[in-house]
């Protein structure tokens, strides 16, 4: 019966070849291999937001009137809901780490070099993708923080030349952060970016498989020992899931995402606003540029200063190869460290100043 | 040279209009014919045009004092002190004059003056006696909203209390001068000074301002009340009303509360060592068992809402979701205060119905907190079993590898690679 079933599926779907791909496809083992898993672990996380975004949708209203008390409804009333609640949160923040952290990997093993430039680009469009979700997604709850925290979002979005006051209004939907924007950011969080993000994943894992791993340019190809993907690599990679989902169910149970207060937008600004972690270094940057440094706006500098950031790590796998196409490693190496140290030591500032 | 004469006339007129004789030679002299005209800098008729010839007489504009300072040009020199409230009252208790400058203060200040203590003694020559400028100041006088006038709230109780407070000076009026030390344990101080809240009482919210005087026995309750509305209607309908008002040295709240050190009220009045009640009512009366039965209720309430409130907190700590709750509480904590408040009309029926209330919340509230504490365990116990069944799942795995690699399968050695690009 087994077999028959197999063999009507595999003469639909072609199943010989994905089993043929799957026995000859190898890992490399050296060692920086154990960076290898941080991709896995971002797409698992990323799983698990999918199917705990889904159960939150069975109960979450998208209305400024209903949204704070659908969220507590989910804490206090549904069965496992505070589990799924605080595991969405925590693996969206987990998430995103693992996002920069296999981002740096790429970039200390030099793996953006040919032929693997559109992997790296549509690994950073994907990272700014999930950056897009924990901006969307803080909203939602519509408590007093992530309120006030996207007002300011929303403004410094609005500062950016030209077409920053246009991208401020199609975020909020008027003037204001109101019921507009929340219907908008949940349209966002839940359509858009999950569409684009899932097409991009695809995109980036068919390239992951045609390219194959890339090892580090310190090392022969030719003289590194492989491991076989499957089981070996997919074994240990299950190992590190199953203790990515371990972290999580305890940071749940032990640290439960606080619900905070309902958005009050009649009241002042909590004290000591400030965004999530991952847009603290850029909140704090802003905060320490002058108001005017020649004859520039403080906040649009700082904005450009970042939009040209951007770009230019788009555009490593451009400036940081030499014209044989071999790694910069100093070069990259050198900027890798700094934008890591630059990152660490102002989102600690932003989150203790 | 005429349309010279012509253009000049108004430039020198205008000049002469802001002159200000007085003030130009009594800023050049020393010592107490200087003070004022450097006082007047800050006062608030200086800001308003006025000047020193507007309560003093005479003519600004000469430069000659017999002129200045002639009596012919109504010039009356320092005014006696009776005089003083009179001469404020001449703009002061004209409405004409005042809609000019503040069109919205009132003109009866002389009129309630004389009403006042410090009124009736000045009129009898007693000139010891407050008048305007011993409140007011003198040649820089300041807006009551000034934070730097003496009558500003905040600096009000230490401008009665530099009379009022002086032993020597209140000696041959025989009064106590403990009231501003008493005052300053006050809760109305506490609220003032520390909590910044101008709108509490002062002395001047109790006594009045201009016609300062006691209030008498019967209106002691009406004057506290009319800030402690609810608590004075009870009062005024308790079976205390009659007895107190009867009362010799001050009746109504005072009897309990004391008038300038009014302390924060607690169980402690009721019932105890320091119980006020037991002034009048001896140990095992009728009215002492009706104080401890009050102090029972009063004080079950708050020990049961203080529990659920621990709980609450505990569980808040822990992360867990007890904000409804939290906020239920509130409920429980205004019934409180609505037990205390029914208290004043001394009868238990009144205060059983908040009491029942309150417990009501806190058991409720309580019930919360210790479900999701009991929760919170349940959670941990999970994310036990849970762990214990990961782990379990890792060490398979990895005794499986273990076991399937022992014999080096599963790795193809560099010579053999064929599938990977650098």
């Amino acid at each position: 019966m087994r077999t028959k079933t197999f063999t009507w599926l595999n003469e639909r779907l072609g199943l010989d070849g994905i089993r043929e791909f799957a026995a000859h496809k190898t890992v490399p083992v050296h060692s920086a291999t154990r960076w290898y898993y941080f991709g896995g672990i971002t797409l698992f996380l990323f799983g698990v937001q999918v199917i705990t975004g889904l159960l939150l949708m069975f109960y979450y209203r998208p209305t400024v009137a209903e949204a704070f008390d659908s969220v507590r409804f989910i804490m206090t009333r549904v069965e496992f809901g505070w589990l799924i609640r605080s595991i969405h949160s925590w693996s969206a923040n987990l998430m995103i780490f693992m996002a920069f952290v296999h981002m740096f990997s790429v970039v200390f093993t030099h793996a953006y070099r040919s032929p693997r430039e559109l992997t790296w680009g549509s690994g950073i469009a994907l990272l700014g993708l999930l950056l897009g979700f924990g901006f969307s997604g803080y909203l939602l709850p519509w408590n007093q923080i992530s309120y006030f925290a996207t007002k300011v979002g929303a403004d410094v979005a609005g500062s950016t030349p030209i077409v920053g006051p246009s991208i401020a209004r199609i975020l909020r939907g008027g003037e204001d952060v109101g019921a507009a924007t929340l219907t908008r950011f949940f349209a966002l969080h839940v359509m858009l970016l999950p569409m684009l993000t899932v097409a991009l994943i695809a995109f980036h894992v068919i390239l992951v498989q045609k390219n194959g791993m890339s090892t580090p340019p310190w090392l022969k190809a030719s003289s590194v020992r492989q491991m076989k993907f499957f089981p070996n690599f997919f074994l240990r990679e299950a190992m590190v899931w199953y203790g990515a989902l371990a972290v999580l169910g305890a940071l749940a149970a032990i640290f439960p995402w606080e619900l905070g207060e309902k958005a009050d937008p009649f009241a002042s600004a909590p004290k000591g606003i400030r965004p999530e972690w991952y847009f603290l270094a850029q909140f704090y940057t802003l905060k320490l540029i002058p108001s005017h440094v020649w004859f520039i706006e403080g906040e649009l500098l700082g904005l450009l200063g970042f939009g040209a950031l951007a770009v230019s790590w788009a555009l490593l796998p451009v400036w940081g190869v030499n014209r044989a196409g071999e790694a910069r490693v100093r070069l990259v190496s050198g900027a890798g460290i700094f934008l890591v140290v630059y990152l660490a030591v102002f989102t600690y500032l932003g989150y203790v100043k | 040279m005429r349309a010279l004469v012509v253009f000049l006339a108004p430039v020198w007129l205008l000049a002469q209009q802001a002159r200000d004789t007085c003030v130009e030679c009594h800023t050049v002299m020393e010592g107490e014919l200087q003070k004022p005209a450097l006082l007047m800098k800050g006062d608030v008729h200086t800001a308003s045009a006025l000047s020193c010839a507007d309560c003093h007489g005479g003519d600004r504009f000469s430069d000659d004092p017999t002129v200045a300072m002639n009596k012919a040009k109504g010039f009356i020199g320092k005014p006696k002190r009776t005089e003083i409230p009179q001469l404020c009252a001449k703009c002061h208790s004209s409405p004409d004059f005042m809609r000019r400058y503040r069109p919205q203060q009132r003109v009866d200040q002389f009129e309630l003056y004389k009403t006042s203590v410090h009124g009736k003694r000045l009129a009898t020559g007693d000139e010891t006696v407050a008048t305007c400028i011993d409140c007011h100041s003198v040649h820089d006088i300041r807006g009551v909203k000034d934070n730097q006038s003496p009558v500003h709230p905040l600096r009000l109780p230490d401008t009665c209390g530099r009379c009022h407070a002086d032993a020597q000076k209140m000696a041959k009026y025989k009064i106590p001068t403990n009231q501003l030390a008493e005052y300053k344990t006050s809760v109305h101080w506490s609220a003032l000074a520390k909590r910044g809240d101008l709108s509490a009482p002062n002395c001047a919210s109790c006594h009045g301002n201009h016609g300062a005087k006691p209030p008498e026995v019967e209106s002691v309750s009406a004057v506290c009340g009319s800030c402690h509305v609810l608590f004075a209607q009870l009062y005024e309908k308790s079976v205390h009303q009659p007895i107190f008002s009867a009362a010799s040295g001050g009746g109504g709240c005072i009897v309990c509360h004391s008038n300038h050190g009014i302390h924060q009220p607690s169980v402690a009045m009721l019932a105890g060592p320091k119980a006020v009640c037991s002034g009048c009512h001896e140990a095992g009366s009728a009215g002492a068992k009706t104080a401890e039965q009050m102090a029972q209720l009063l004080d079950g309430l708050d020990a049961s809402l203080t529990r659920s409130e621990n709980t609450l907190t505990l569980a808040d700590k822990y992360g867990m979701e007890v904000s409804e709750a939290q906020v239920k509480l509130l409920d429980g904590k205004e019934n409180l205060v609505k037990a205390r408040l029914m208290m004043h009309s001394f009868r238990i029926e009144d205060m059983s119905k908040p009491v029942e209330a309150g417990m009501g919340v806190a058991a409720e509230t309580l019930r919360a907190g210790q479900a999701a504490l009991h929760d919170k365990d349940v959670r941990r116990m999970g994310l036990a079993v849970s762990v214990f069944f990961i782990a379990i799942t890792v060490a398979a795995i990895w005794l499986l590898l273990r076991r399937q690699e022992s014999d080096g399968s599963g790795y193809i050695e560099a010579s053999a690679s064929q599938i990977t690009k650098e």
